[in-house]
């Protein structure tokens, strides 16, 4: 690139960047005011996250949502890697396009209807809403998440490599578990992580779905929001945006370095 | 193509899940939507009765009828928030691009070393719940809040704005949230551009604002157009950010269902609401798909 950047550049990437991060720093930041008034700085104190660890309630609720988010991003990533495997690699069969047609469907259905839609199913059948519910709800809704991931790395695989497998004696669950599942494993993590934080995050389909017994973390967040800022939620706000930021970020490190091993093998298998 | 059992499982078993999970639901929404309200458990009638065999089956579809469509067309409160809901979607999707596509362009003539930072620290807030991003803005927008302490502070303003519990207050939570979706696809676009294009423009003799209009904004058009349908899209069905920003003025349909559905128990009018949100957006959808092959 020849042109450096022009100072309208540089004031636009600033002005971006503050706009994202602003609103989540001054959260952060507050979270530390000892004052309850939470718009007004006081001093610096820990207090409200010594509170919200007495706090039986959203501790209750963080461990339904862990639960919750690992039971069901594992299944969706099973499903998920399933469903991309079919969209790749099976090209005709019976009602393929209603398979693709509902893979792809729920990714722009608006949380509402899934969770109106998903509760009236569970009634229907007469289902307790507790905990099941909310991992099938998560699970449908992350599946076709992580089945769009997965896709897009099956779609630009050299399938030669698995014949070559299948030629040197590999059954082709075999030729699966040494050739195709190694090269598609950084997709399938992420989608597993996507489909982890989705469900971290949800808090439409699991009002829908959920039941008195099993109240999740943004269904206790929201519950609490409704009567205003409270800095107990920053603390908390601040607990999960730092786990998520180091999870981002070591996630980005450990790919980066990978990819720059495969670099070095690469050029060395050329030599 | 041979049926072997290994292919079978593989396809049976997410079909199934999808079947049960994803279609049955939804026909069940369309079903209840025909349905009338009733004070009983479940609260609509008729219920499907098996056990009368062939003439419970007629009965019931005797009884759908679309008389909840036509409430939706006479009670105003649904259509004034189908329109609101629209309004809001596409002023807040043309904030979205407003803001997006110079963020977008900045990040394409940044140096090529930074680049992947930059879209790190795009993506980056997409990872942690939206509700908590939505939730930070209430400490801004609200009348004590940071922007009215600066505002009042340097004597911009002698009252503080009340800000909060308007629309004004969803068109920035629905442009803060959805920002990333904007960026990308416009970023994604203009990186690929061909740079000697520009210079191509400006040895003919164009400045270097028309080069801009004439050259590169008609090449990232398609990455314009897609970022615009995916904030608009979800946008239309949005209830968080109405629900903690909106306050009780700001009529969406999202938050209308909702409402519906948890606060008066209505399960038909709350379906049928939801078969004519989904009838509303298969435009867009459709549209964004035609959008999306064309630039295959």
């Amino acid at each position: 690139m020849k042109r450096s950047m022009s100072v309208f550049n540089v004031t636009t990437l600033t002005l971006g960047l503050a706009f994202l991060y602003l609103p989540m720093l001054l959260l952060m930041v507050y979270s530390f005011n000892s004052s309850r008034l939470v718009t007004v700085w006081a001093g610096f104190s820990t207090q409200w996250y010594g509170e919200l660890l007495r706090n039986e309630q959203f501790l209750d609720a963080a461990w339904v949502t862990l639960r919750v988010a690992v039971v069901s991003s594992t299944i969706a990533t099973v499903l998920g890697t399933m469903a991309a495997w079919v969209l790749v690699r099976e090209r005709r069969f019976l009602g393929r396009t209603l398979f693709s047609g509902m893979i792809y469907a729920p990714l722009v259905m608006p949380e509402v209807i899934t969770g109106l839609s998903l509760l009236l199913l569970f009634i229907a059948i007469g289902l307790d809403r507790g905990i099941l519910t909310i991992i099938l709800a998560h699970t449908t809704f992350s599946m076709c998440y992580v089945s769009v991931v997965v896709s897009s790395r099956l779609v630009s695989f050299d399938r030669s490599l698995e014949e070559a497998a299948l030629d040197l004696g590999c059954s082709p669950m075999q030729a699966f578990g040494h050739v195709t599942l190694p090269i598609i494993a950084p997709a399938v993590i992420s989608g597993w992580l996507l489909a982890f934080t989705l469900s971290l995050d949800d808090l439409v389909i699991a009002s829908f779905t959920s039941g008195p017994s099993s109240t999740t973390l943004p269904i206790k967040i929201f519950s609490s929001m409704r009567l205003g800022v409270s800095p107990e939620i920053n603390a908390l706000s601040t607990i999960l945006i730092s786990i998520v930021a180091v999870g981002v970020v070591v996630a980005a490190l450990v790919s980066k370095s990978q990819i720059a091993r495969r670099e070095i093998e690469e050029r060395e298998g050329q030599k | 193509m041979k049926l072997n059992p290994r292919r079978l499982v593989l396809i049976s078993v997410p079909y199934a899940w999808l079947l049960a999970l994803f279609m049955v639901p939804f026909l069940i929404v369309l079903k209840i939507a025909l349905s009338d309200t009733a004070i009983a458990i479940p609260p609509y009638m008729p219920t499907l009765d098996l056990a009368a065999g062939w003439s419970g089956i007629r009965d019931f579809f005797s009884e759908l009828d679309f008389e909840n469509f036509t409430w939706l067309a006479e009670d105003d409160l649904y259509w004034k928030s189908y329109v609101s809901s629209l309004w809001i979607a596409t002023v807040s999707t043309f904030f979205t691009l407003l803001i997006g596509y110079p963020v977008a362009y900045a990040m394409s003539r940044a140096r090529p070393e930074w680049r992947p930072l930059l879209m790190m620290l795009i993506i980056l807030p997409f990872w942690s719940s939206a509700l908590i991003r939505v939730y930070a803005w209430i400490g801004i927008l609200s009348s004590e809040g940071y922007l009215n302490q600066v505002l009042l502070a340097l004597g911009l303003a002698d009252t503080p704005l009340s800000i909060l519990n308007t629309q004004t207050a969803v068109y920035i939570g629905i442009v803060y949230t959805y920002l990333p979706f904007m960026i990308l696809p416009i970023y994604a676009t203009l990186e690929k551009m061909d740079e000697s294009l520009l210079e191509a423009a400006e040895d003919l003799g164009c400045t270097r604002i028309s080069a801009f209009w004439r050259v590169t904004f008609p090449l990232s058009r398609p990455g314009a157009i897609a970022g615009c349908f995916l904030v608009f899209i979800p946008s239309l069905g949005e209830f968080v950010i109405p629900s903690i920003l909106g306050g009780s003025q700001t009529l969406m349909i999202g938050k209308v269902l909702w409402e519906e559905f948890f606060n008066n128990r209505d399960w038909p009018v709350a379906s049928a609401v939801a078969v004519v949100l989904l009838l509303i957006l298969v435009i867009p959808i459709v549209l964004f798909q035609r959008n999306e092959e064309k630039n295959a």
